[in-house]
């Protein structure tokens, strides 16, 4: 398995970061078992597997969520590309870690303050001062997150009066407008409808180009449609790892074909 | 009742419903009953309840009206029932609330934030919070006790508007602090960890989100505090307020250079309530009245506190909703 889960070194793609045995426990009961993979930088890589299956676990060690919690427990490594930290190490502030790596979860959840507020979040934490730097940074992640257009006039109403699909795409401008290295988004398209996802698709393939996106799916017409690579887990494990088309056309496992053809979760 | 009879209307030929319809009519009709009669106790036992506030309002009204007015306010304690006032009184509360709540607030809220947001759960956090908890309960007399030793004979503090404001202080911080913990709980955990995503440190944490969010509950927390400690009056007795004051504390602002001083905090004081109980104790039925009227101050004071408490926390749900 080991073998399948590293990028193609022929085809040349940076790596941004490397996941090597990475386990992981709440408490006592095991959500990972010894994941590896590489996270291809400026690519799309999603994940996909049946619900409680360990992706959303997976992604919160990136930017070491599960620390707020007592009781949680890492094992492995995940490098960030370029300065190899190991992103789960004890000796790594998890501050540092999440003011370089931005997550979108599965709801919304804008804080309830202003919409300009929330855009320049990020940047507040982040001591910066210069008001006209802020002003041009809340506006260029809301044209990124194509929401520009529907806020410029209300920026100072609160978050809380935009619709779902307004508020996941402020929260995906919240977490670009600090210019994160890598993105994480959790299922940020489950509770919206069908023009709102596909607004939020084609902003991903737009914002590739600046950023390394992590998306956990569990609807597999989005990850055919907007990954390039894609892990399928099983249980806790990494049962499948490759390009897209190969994953979804020619998959190597019999379990990851049962997943995709609907035969199973 | 209007769709039920529609769907029965429909006929059993297409139910498939194990009950027959007159069978579900028939237990819907007793169930209905059975909440008709819990509805109606509810109500009777609600109105026995208001109409005894009311008629209690109404009897101090009747009593207490005819001598509520602008003299009465600003008029000493008097052997003459017709010339005494509240002015020590309302003054002397003014100033002890205020020392109260100068103590109270700051530390009750930093109490609550500090066992909520940073302390750590083992066996110590758990027995403080035990006691803070139980500590609101305990009966108000026995900090009375506690503060006639420690504020009035310890700390020297005399029978002075600072050790009774203090003593109020110890009555409410529990209240403070657990209201102040509650409020910060309902902060939900996916603000939190929007936060903490966004790289906040602790300290951001608090100041830019928990406080923030959880400001309305905790005003309405101290407010609720205050309403109560306004209106104690054994452990302001016991550490021995003075029940005939014709003489108003050295204003705190005001006279020489720097024009603020503490000397106020020294003087001896009376409260509301203790000049309420203090006319009530007398034989002539003319202090009664003025009893009356004084409680029916008190009464209007804490209404506005609580109309202040409710309206903060509608405004703040307003703003911050989840
Ligand atoms: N806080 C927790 N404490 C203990 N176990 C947990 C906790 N959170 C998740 N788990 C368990 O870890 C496993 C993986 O959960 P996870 O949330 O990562 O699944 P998921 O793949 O994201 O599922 P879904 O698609 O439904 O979101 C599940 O078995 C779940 O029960
Ligand atoms: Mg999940």
């Amino acid at each position: 398995m080991a073998a399948i889960s590293h990028i193609d070194p022929k085809e040349a793609l940076a790596v941004k970061a490397r996941v090597e045995q990475l386990s992981f426990y709440y408490g006592d009961a095991q959500a990972l078992n010894r994941v590896s993979l590489d996270l291809a930088e400026r690519r799309i890589t999603a994940l996909i597997g049946a619900s409680g299956c360990g992706k959303s676990t997976f992604l919160r060690c990136f930017n070491r969520l599960h620390d707020l919690y007592p009781e949680s427990r890492y094992e492995g490594q995940i490098l960030l590309k370029p300065d190899d930290i190991n992103i789960i190490s004890k000796a790594v502030d998890p501050l540092e870690v999440r003011l370089r790596i931005g997550m979108v979860f599965q709801k919304p959840n804008p804080f309830p303050k202003t919409i300009f507020e929330n855009v320049a979040y990020g940047l507040k934490v982040r001591g910066v001062r210069d008001r006209h730097f802020i002003e041009e940074r809340v506006e260029g992640a809301l044209r990124q997150a194509s929401l520009w257009a529907e806020t410029r006039d209300r920026l100072q109403d609160s978050a809380m009066t935009l619709s779902g699909g307004q508020q996941q795409r402020l929260c995906i401008a919240r977490a670009l407008a600090p210019q994160p290295e890598l993105l994480l988004l959790d299922e940020p398209t489950s509770a919206l409808d069908p023009i709102a996802t596909a607004n939020i698709e084609e902003l991903l393939s737009e914002l590739k180009e600046q950023v390394t996106i992590l998306i956990v799916t569990h609807n597999m017409q989005q990850a055919a449609r907007v990954s390039d690579f894609t892990a399928f887990m099983h249980l806790g494990e990494l049962v499948e790892f490759g390009d897209t088309d190969t994953v979804f056309t020619t998959p190597r496992q019999k379990k990851t074909e049962d997943y995709i053809t609907g035969r199973y979760g | 009742m209007a769709r039920l009879r529609a769907r029965s209307r429909r006929g059993p030929a297409q139910s498939h419903n194990p009950m027959p319809e007159a069978a579900i009519s028939e237990a819907l009709a007793r169930r209905k009953r059975r909440d008709g009669w819990f509805a109606l106790a509810g109500l009777l036992i609600m109105l026995a309840a208001v109409l005894t506030l009311v008629l209690l309002l109404a009897q101090l009204l009747v009593d207490g009206l005819p001598r509520l007015s602008l003299e009465f306010f600003v008029e000493f304690p008097s052997r003459f029932p017709q010339r005494a006032g509240i002015y020590s009184a309302w003054i002397g509360t003014l100033l002890v609330m205020l020392v109260t709540a100068f103590v109270a607030v700051p530390l009750g809220v930093a109490a609550g934030l500090y066992l909520e947001e940073y302390a750590r759960r083992n066996w110590l956090t758990d027995l403080i919070e035990i006691n803070v908890s139980n500590l609101a309960g305990v009966p108000s007399i026995i900090y009375g006790l506690l503060a006639l030793g420690l504020f009035v004979n310890r700390f020297s503090l005399g029978q002075s508007i600072a050790a009774a404001g203090l003593t109020l202080a110890l009555l409410i911080i529990p209240v403070v602090i657990v209201a102040t913990r509650e409020a910060i709980r309902a902060v939900p955990r996916n603000m939190r960890e929007a936060a903490y995503a966004m790289g906040t440190t602790q300290w951001q944490m608090v100041a830019h989100h928990v406080l923030p969010y959880s400001t309305g509950s905790i005003l309405t927390g101290i407010i609720i505090g205050l309403s109560r400690a306004i209106g104690e009056t054994a452990p302001v007795i016991t550490i021995g307020a003075l029940t005939f004051i014709a003489f108003l504390p050295e204003a705190p602002i005001g006279g020489e250079f720097p024009y603020i001083n503490f000397n106020w905090l020294d003087a001896p004081f009376t409260l509301l309530p203790i000049q309420i109980f203090n006319w009530l104790s007398r034989p002539q039925t003319e202090f009664h009245a003025n009893a009356a009227a004084a409680a029916l101050v008190l009464i209007a004071l804490t209404l506005c506190m609580n109309a202040t408490a409710i309206y903060l926390r509608y405004r703040y749900r307003r703003r911050v909703q989840w």
